[in-house]
């Protein structure tokens, strides 16, 4: 297109569309950095009056004005972790299945499912959480936890069905399906070449699956990680809902705790001066957490050259998009 | 080789492990809508749809102000992010290569990816804290923060699938490079940009802290978008978290209309999408 800007052209009166157009897009990263300014500017005063010592104190105090981030963090790392340790299994193992093994009838109505999954609002999954996990965990696998398990520091009772294990199984839930979904697209890069040739020398499926697909896509498959890490250190209303919301460090899984995400969304609505200075000072720090969670991976993702996506959905859009432009 | 069945064999069970995990994740999918709907269906009537809320204990409230406020807020948020989005996405689309270019895409991604809650933070100090008030303005202003990056990818994808010589033909006959934009590339795009659209409507329209910490809530009719606004999610975690069982009733029946939305958005997206990718 370059090459047809004939002179003529620009003389054509284009106005101020171009401009208009480039403004646009200038927009888009002043508004990132912006959002970084502001929140800055608003968590100033508590970041001036406690320094990193808000990172490890403990005490949480707004009759005396005292704060630190210590329980919250705490919390965030325990209940984003433990997602990621169960969701990534099983989104990886989803993957494998929608990308490798599942005949074709099955493999779009499943995928098209695993999107819905995504797609549900996070406070449906609160509500969910809140009414029908709370309560079995509560007197299924907690009880049976805590009374079989419950020598073990980590599993102590009493289990009251708010916790950070509840917690942890709502955000499985939540990022299970930006797992399966990238993982599989990025399986789905793999060249058929590669496959073929296992087969060809007698390799089995499953052979064939950890010994070419696997290695071939491990980059996209930790940004697809990393990205769903992302997202559950950043949730905030299911986890406010199940997790209890006591602002202590968490004793045990069984034991209600607090996230970043949740202390904010709990007690916001009451706080003012230094109080509310904290906890923006609380998610400046999820900002630049997530950031850097993000830049890793979609850079790792990049890397592959399978995707180029900003989350789940939009990266079907374009790898679709791509083969279709192609064909 | 003499071993081959002995290799197979030892596949069955990690090949029945990725086919569980992919069971579970669709059970847990189905558990989820089958909770809503048996526990939302029964408190839908057309007057829960219509009604304003009524305090703890007074039968009959409803959802209608939340509904509205929500249908503001998110086509609030619409109108300014579509244009700004499109906009620059014709942007990414006419000059690909330009440093500007390759930044707002990153800029988009790493949008994308930060935390509603932030967005809400963000929105919160720029103009809540400002003006003293909470209003149905700002939370349309962080949904629209919101739905951006979604519209701006997938516009530019979009964009791009028109193929190149239709605007070369369109240049070689003497348009300019606005009109072959504005007459011929984003007509050509405008169903796919639309999906677009789509998806970034139904992400916002599930958003809770964004608006929580923007609109705040009320439980009276929108009437202006200056002042605080109920929506439906706000709605949903209120009553949810509250101890009141009429309450806790009436947040499943609001939670069934949300997702009922929401997916419907959701499918009528992927449905254009695998039609338009069929006829490829």
């Amino acid at each position: 297109m370059e090459q047809m800007e004939g002179a003529a052209h620009k003389r054509n009166g284009e106005g101020v569309f171009p401009y208009l157009t480039a403004a646009a897009a200038a927009g888009l990263l002043l508004l990132v950095g912006a959002i970084f300014l502001v929140v800055l500017w608003g968590a100033w005063p508590a970041l001036k009056a406690f320094g990193p010592a808000f990172l490890f104190s403990t005490v949480w105090d707004p009759a005396a004005d005292i704060y630190g981030a210590a329980p919250a963090i705490l919390g965030t790392v325990i209940t984003s972790l433990l997602a990621l340790v169960l969701a990534g299994p099983l989104g990886v193992g989803t993957a494998i299945f929608l990308s490798e093994m599942a005949p074709p009838w099955l493999k779009k109505p499943v995928s098209f499912m695993v999107e819905l999954l995504a797609a549900v609002p996070s406070v449906v999954y609160g509500v969910w959480g809140i009414f029908v996990l709370v309560p079995w965990m509560r007197t299924g696998p907690g009880l049976f936890l805590e009374s079989r398990l419950g020598f073990l520091p980590f599993f102590q009772g009493p289990s009251i069905g708010v916790s950070v294990l509840t917690a942890g199984l709502v955000l499985t839930i939540m990022i299970l399906p930006t797992i399966a979904a990238i993982s599989r697209e990025v399986m789905r890069a793999v060249p058929q070449d590669l496959r073929e040739g296992m087969f060809a020398l007698g390799a089995t499926r499953w052979e064939m699956i950890t010994r070419v697909v696997l290695p071939v896509s491990r980059t996209g498959i930790s940004g697809a990680l990393l990205l769903a890490l992302g997202r559950a250190i950043g949730e905030a209303m299911a986890v406010t809902m199940v997790i209890g919301n006591a602002n202590v460090i968490p004793r045990s899984l069984l034991a209600p705790a607090q996230t970043a995400a949740s202390q904010v969304v709990n007690e916001f609505p009451e706080a003012f001066g230094l109080h509310l200075s904290s906890l923006l000072l609380l998610g400046l720090l999820l900002f630049i957490i997530t950031l850097l969670i993000n830049l890793t991976a979609v850079w790792l993702v990049y890397r592959t050259g399978q995707w180029s996506g900003g989350s789940g959905r939009p990266a079907r859009l374009r790898v679709k998009g791509r083969v279709a432009g192609h064909a | 080789m003499p071993d081959k069945k002995w290799r197979q064999i030892k596949s069955i069970v990690p090949e029945a492990v990725c086919c569980l995990s992919a069971l579970l994740a669709i059970t847990v999918l189905f558990l989820i809508l089958y909770y809503i709907f048996l526990r939302g269906a029964g408190v839908i009537t057309p007057s829960f749809l219509t009604a304003l809320p009524t305090p703890v204990g007074v039968p009959g409230g409803g959802i209608g102000n939340a509904l509205l406020g929500s249908l503001v807020m998110v086509a609030l948020g619409a109108l300014l992010a579509v244009p700004c989005g499109v906009a620059a996405a014709v942007y990414l689309d006419q000059n690909p290569q330009s440093s500007l270019a390759a930044a707002t895409r990153f800029a988009a991604r790493v949008l994308s990816g930060v935390p509603s809650l932030i967005i809400g933070l963000f929105v919160f100090t720029l103009l809540v804290l400002r003006t003293g008030r909470y209003s149905a303005l700002a939370g349309g202003i962080a949904l629209a923060v919101m739905m951006l990056p979604v519209i701006v990818l997938t516009a530019e994808e979009m964009l791009r699938l028109v193929p190149n010589s239709w605007r070369e033909a369109s240049l070689a006959l003497g348009a300019s490079k606005k009109q072959t934009v504005l007459r011929l590339v984003l007509p050509a795009a405008a169903a796919g940009i639309a999906v677009g659209v789509m998806l970034a409507v139904a992400l916002a329209a599930g958003q809770t802290a964004p608006v929580l910490l923007t609109a705040l809530s009320s439980v009276f009719w929108p009437e202006n978008l200056l002042q605080p606004t109920a929506s439906l999610p706000v709605l949903i975690y209120t009553y949810a978290i509250s101890p009141f069982t009429d309450w806790q009733q009436q947040a499943w029946g609001a939670a069934l209309v949300l997702v009922v939305m929401v997916l419907l958005l959701n499918m009528t997206a992927q449905l254009f999408i695998a039609v338009r990718n069929r006829r490829g």
